[in-house]
């Protein structure tokens, strides 16, 4: 996993609501038995004409947005467990994501992935958008380590909550199977002394 | 201390606890072929081995045909994932019902009916829909193919406590009202986001009525509110749905396991974060209008007229998108497919509970019904109760198992603009399809949908 530590860019607004992870990457493009190349598919079914030619309107059809960061609706994430979701916003170049409230799996696998899971409140994200969509340019700085994400033409900045352990292992670019497999003797010893009879 | 149900178990596999984060022991580890190849991966790229290998099982279910599983898979991508996994379960000693088994289905359907899944075990899956075994009160939750991989290299995840909530529903369930309306209910009540971050219990003596089966549908679609799962206390309707199956345990240590499993329960002043009440004579026959599964209403209900601003473009998107109009009434719309399976509605009993509304009855012309068995086992079963002759008679397809077209990553798709009333779980834009519109219901439901050709008042045309 590449490490995080601080992302200078600007957003790309997708003001929906519960959008799900089947919208993200729909489940025919699930046959890859690779992580990567799934970015070309991201958000496909709102991005592209049956045709395959792009649909303008859409965010990522429109060259006025070219930030990292995606600023999309609450509830983001929602749906099916597929990780692949959280593969194909890295692919297609995205580090975060802001929203008000993400889906619980989603979160997970977003960070498994380098991914940044930004929460705001409802009210920071529906500023957030209104300013994105009025200047596309509108500067956005993410600092991991301090768990701030400034806005330097509001002379605002804003905290935001992660846990302590997936925030080191986002800075390392650690994750969790280097640490579960050196807590083997602690898990050989915890099935030993189980009472599992069957 | 007072404990809910959901603390028992998981304190119970809480092998070291690290910054706030447990360390949660994985008793059992079900794989398929979509979310697993990557998982494979990453255990060669870093030359770990697989730590227990006896404590996964795998099946073959979201990419496969439903039609001709004799036959080699045509879809050449499918058909690789589908290799891989034979391959990769070779490679590992990973015992596998692949295509062909006798024992093959969806995930979430053989677990349960071979008995590997039992009260106050801790399942995860590469799937969402694995809170289906929170039915038996297993902690039971789907996670992303890292954590697949995590689980493959130690049977461990690193994991934050989630809230619990306690949901409630109480009283007699009303005629033709089964358990997946209560959940489309519930659902409907709580919104698609309204459990995050919560793993849920369901009691109330509707929720103890239920059989396993409707038990199981409760709990498959937790996740649809977004909670991490959904489990039930275990009682004698659990036991007895578990003894004597091929996985659960035997003599001596059968009478071991239901002493412990007695004691799954939450104690009286437990504490949950969140609780909600239902009175099970509030349901009514329920179906989805929008593109999520918390936009349900009533069969005889309306489209709601008003939504909050904040909501308004999101709603409007998705009626858009179904061809519906705010305020409007969904009775007499003519409908194209019905389809009667998925994780959430292919047991055994679900199919029965088709056959016998449909025995005797044809389906409309313009509609095409298929019903796609959870697994070999039910196909099997409903062949031997003669069931599949009724639905042949009555112009329905029954299919061979697999996830089928409550996803669309297989053949089987529901076309564009196409209304299809669905046992399954997701209404999601183009989740049976690209442009397809899906509205969820009952088996009963669904069969009753298919034989008029359009949505009615099921309560006029029950048996």
């Amino acid at each position: 996993m590449e490490k995080f530590q601080t992302l200078h860019t600007t957003g790309r607004p997708l003001p929906l609501e519960n959008i799900d992870t089947d919208q993200i990457i729909p489940a025919r493009f699930l046959k890859a038995t690779t992580r990567e190349g799934f970015g070309e598919n991201l958000f496909c079914d709102w991005r592209y004409n049956a045709d395959g030619s792009p649909k303008p309107g859409f965010v990522l059809n429109d060259s006025r947005y070219r930030g990292s960061i995606l600023v999309a609706g609450k509830n983001f994430g929602c749906g099916s467990s597929r990780e692949h979701a959280a593969w194909a916003l890295y692919d297609a170049g995205f580090r975060a994501v802001i929203s008000s409230y993400f889906a619980d799996i989603f979160r997970g696998n977003a960070l498994n992935t380098g991914l940044l899971p930004l929460q705001v409140s409802d009210e920071v994200l529906a500023r957030l958008l209104a300013a994105i969509e009025a200047d596309p340019q509108l500067e956005l700085v993410v600092d991991l380590p301090s768990q701030t994400l400034a806005v330097p033409a509001w002379s605002e900045t804003f905290s935001f909550a992660i846990d302590g352990y997936k925030k080191e292992c986002l800075i390392n670019g650690y994750d969790d199977i280097d640490f579960l497999v050196n807590q083997k003797s602690a898990i050989e010893a915890f099935e030993k002394q189980r009472a599992w009879t069957w | 201390m007072s404990r809910t149900l959901f603390d028992k178990i998981w304190d119970a596999h809480v092998v070291r606890s690290v910054e706030g984060l447990d360390v949660v022991y994985i008793d059992r580890h079900l794989i398929h072929e979509v979310t697993s190849p990557q998982a494979f991966d990453e255990l060669a790229a870093r030359n770990l081995p697989l730590f227990r290998p006896s404590q996964i099982l795998a099946t073959a279910d979201h990419n496969v045909p439903t039609l001709h599983q004799d036959q080699p898979i045509r879809e050449p991508l499918s058909r690789l994932q589908v290799e891989k996994l034979t391959e990769n379960c070779e490679k590992y000693g990973i015992e596998l019902y692949g295509l062909g088994h006798q024992r093959q289905g969806i995930v979430h359907v053989i677990g349960p009916e071979l008995g590997l899944t039992q009260p106050g075990l801790t399942m995860v899956c590469g799937d969402s829909h694995t809170s289906t075994h929170g039915a038996f009160g297993a902690v039971a939750f789907g996670i992303g193919t890292s954590q697949v991989a995590q689980v493959m290299a130690s049977q461990c995840l690193l994991l934050s406590r989630p809230k619990r909530m306690r949901i409630s529903v109480e009283g007699e369930l009303r005629p033709g009202v089964t358990a997946k309306d209560l959940i489309l209910y519930v659902i409907a009540q709580l919104g698609t986001g309204g459990a995050t971050g919560h793993f849920v219990e369901y009691a109330g003596s509707a929720v103890r009525s239920l059989s396993m089966e409707g038990r199981m549908t409760v709990c498959n679609m937790s996740i649809e509110m977004g909670a991490r799962g959904g489990l039930i206390a275990p009682d004698a309707t659990t036991f007895a749905y578990v003894e004597g199956r091929p996985f659960a345990p035997k003599g001596e240590a059968w009478h071991d396991a239901v002493a412990y499993w007695q004691t799954l329960y939450s104690d009286d002043d437990a504490t949950f974060e969140t609780e909600y009440t239902y009175q099970a004579a509030d349901i009514t026959p329920m179906i989805t209008y929008g593109t999520n599964p918390g936009m349900g209403i009533p069969l005889t209900g309306h489209v709601p007229s008003e939504v909050p601003a904040s909501e308004a473009e999101s709603f409007d998107k998705s009626l858009k998108y179904m061809g519906f109009e705010r305020g409007e009434s969904l009775l007499g719309k003519q409908i194209d497919y019905v389809f009667i399976g998925s994780c959430t509605n292919s047991r055994i009993e679900d199919l029965r509970a088709v056959a016998a509304y449909v025995q005797g009855k044809q389906k409309a012309n313009h509609v095409e019904a298929i019903i796609v068995p959870g697994s070999k086992q039910v196909e099997h079963q409903a062949i031997a109760e003669g069931i599949d002759k009724i639905f042949a008679a009555a112009g329905f397809e029954l299919r061979e198992p697999g996830c089928s077209a409550c996803l669309a990553m297989n053949e089987d798709k529901i076309p564009a603009g196409a209304y299809c009333v669905a046992t399954s779980n997701r209404n999601f834009e183009g989740r049976q399809g690209p442009g397809s519109r899906t509205l969820l219901a009952s088996p009963l439901v669904a069969a009753i949908t298919a034989v008029q050709g359009r949505i009615v008042d099921i309560t006029q045309y029950l048996n």
